[in-house]
């Protein structure tokens, strides 16, 4: 039986964060906007309009291109693709064609190989269709949303690896400040190109289109199911068609989708409204110059200077305010760096996902979370303490220490009073100590467990087990 | 001459419907044009390199400030059919 490989290329649509549209000024955000409502004779189509270039638009796309490290093209130039389509009132998209933004350029995956990009463009949104009830109703808010159009080469081996690129492209495209990146609102739409070839064969397959693979959680199911049919196909001696796919949720498969118009139907000319688009060398060179460190040299970064594991500084270079909140803490400890990204990512992280927080709401600061760590290397505090500190810190808006006072937090610095409770929940429980005293030592804990109760957990453990052995074994 | 099958293809793409007598004066008015169009060839261009645009090669950029618009009140205005602030087309349209 021959073994087969998957050759795999996406195609995406990354929705930008600016204020305004690409081409007008109406607002660019039409997310839960009621429908209508950010619209204008220019995003409309309305006759004897022109469209005017957004600066954020075009300095976002380059940041992109540039992290990338794609190839800006001094002078690109905008084109009309003319489609018919309600939701596009002009009769055409403004895109960009024979000659888009930026070239070349790749992005790494986790293991480090580079995964090849074609093109990236500018283009702007259409509107949105709604289906209901057999009536179709028409929101352009979105028409005129600036989208950069990123084509990657087919360079992509399995569903892991196309699932693994859009996860780090959504990583990338947050840390620079580009797109919001919420997927589920459709900041990040992806078309994927499949085909499969014999194992060691160089020659290209025919590839099928599946649309709209705009969840993480739906590239592996999607594309697993079309490689396993080209597979199926050829086995039995078929031939692929150049189809068109399209995921249905409700059943769990994909189907074909209606005959679309092929590239020379979109009759692509040059945009006789908008001039040449110059990159002016000094504004690129001040663009890449603020470039920040990327989320893959952070990590490696956090890795060979804190001494992180690959998850931990993977966990922790997920989001760059994440990133900033963890190396500001380091700084305020001065401590080991470790206990710094264990606390971040075993309490703060539990709890912003818990109560649903954003960075802006968290009230447990870098300089608080130092001054809890503080508090336990200086014996105030039991590390287990910080558990319950954390939500405290964030809840009252208050320092640690104040909390730590208010609620009586501090372990129990007096040996003698603890010795003397030790020694009365030993006297409390004469069963249980015989037990022990008969080997059943495996008591120890639920002794301890007494002690920690009748303190509230402010004892030190440790002390705890050594006084109690002493007791019962003394 | 344009053929039967390139005007409708065209019309196709413009979701239009013709009647045999529209096909047949459109056969006749777009040939004329593409023909008008063919004379540029008779042109010596030799050595000339192609120009897209005659204005200074330089777009002009706005900047990012989000302005009021349209109200909706406008835009729906002339639309044939409305309902809940939305423009509301035929279904015909999904072809």
């Amino acid at each position: 039986m021959t073994a087969y490989e998957a050759v795999i290329g996406l195609e995406i649509h990354i929705q930008l964060n600016t204020r305004s549209k690409i081409f007008c000024s109406c607002s660019a955000d039409p997310w839960l906007a009621e429908p209508n409502t950010h619209i204008c004779p220019v995003c409309t189509g309305h006759p004897g309009v022109l469209p005017v270039l957004n600066r954020a638009a075009v300095e976002k796309a380059l940041r992109l291109a540039l992290a990338l490290d794609a190839r800006v093209a001094p002078v690109s130039y905008f084109a009309r693709k003319n489609y018919f389509y309600p939701d596009l009132p002009k009769g055409y998209q403004i895109s960009q064609y024979d000659q888009p933004l930026a070239t070349g350029g790749a992005l790494p995956l986790e293991d480090g190989r580079r995964i090849r990009i074609h093109r990236l463009h500018l283009e702007e949104d259409a509107g949105k269709t709604r289906r209901e009830a057999g009536r179709r109703y028409i929101d352009f808010n979105r028409c005129g949303v600036p989208l950069i159009e990123l084509v990657t080469e087919p360079d992509l081996r399995s569903p892991e690896e196309a699932a693994q690129f859009l996860e780090r492209l959504r990583q990338l495209v947050r840390w620079l400040d580009v797109s919001k990146g919420h997927m589920e609102r459709g900041h990040i739409r992806c078309d994927v190109n499949v085909s499969v070839r014999p194992k060691g064969s160089t020659a290209l397959g025919q590839k099928t289109e599946i649309k709209n693979v705009n969840l993480i959680d739906l590239m592996r199911p999607a594309v697993e199911q079309e490689i396993r049919r080209q597979i199926e196909v050829l086995e039995a001696g078929g031939e692929i068609e150049p189809w068109t796919l399209e995921w249905d949720e409700h059943a769990r498969v994909l189907r074909k989708m209606r005959g679309k118009e092929t590239e020379a139907d979109y009759r692509y000319f040059r945009e006789p409204d908008l001039l040449p688009l110059e990159i002016d060398r000094a504004w690129l060179d001040e663009i890449a110059a603020s470039l920040p460190e990327l989320p893959w040299e952070r990590a490696k970064r956090f890795q060979e200077e804190y001494g992180l594991t690959e998850y931990d500084a993977r966990v922790l270079t997920g989001e760059r305010a994440l990133a900033d909140y963890f190396e500001a803490a380091v700084q305020a400890y001065r401590g080991p760096a470790k206990a710094v990204a264990n606390l971040v990512i075993n309490q703060v992280l539990r709890l912003m996902n818990e109560q649903k927080l954003t960075w802006e709401d968290l009230r447990v600061t870098p300089a608080r979370l130092a001054a809890m760590l503080q508090l336990v290397d200086a014996g105030v505090i039991h590390k287990n303490a910080l558990k319950k500190l954390v939500p405290l810190v964030q809840a009252r808006d208050q320092d640690p220490k104040a909390i730590v006072e208010a609620e009586g937090l501090a372990q129990m610095q007096d040996t003698a009073a603890l010795e003397a409770l030790c020694a009365r929940i030993v006297a409390e429980h004469p069963e249980e100590a015989a037990k022990y005293r008969a080997g059943k030592t495996g008591l120890l804990g639920w002794f301890v467990g007494q002690v920690m109760r009748e303190t509230r957990g402010r004892a030190n453990p440790k002390e705890v087990q050594a006084i109690l052995r002493r007791l019962l074994e003394g | 001459m344009l053929s039967r099958e390139e005007v409708l293809h065209i019309a196709y793409l413009a979701r239009l419907e013709l009647t045999e007598e529209e096909i047949e004066e459109y056969r006749k008015q777009l040939s004329a044009i593409l023909d008008y169009f063919e004379r540029l060839k008779e042109v010596d261009t030799e050595g000339i390199p192609p120009t897209a645009s005659v204005l200074p090669p330089r777009t002009v950029l706005r900047e990012d400030e989000p302005q009021q618009g349209l109200s909706r009140e406008e835009l729906l205005a002339n639309a044939p059919d409305v309902e809940d602030g939305q423009f509301r087309v035929p279904p015909v349209l999904d072809w």
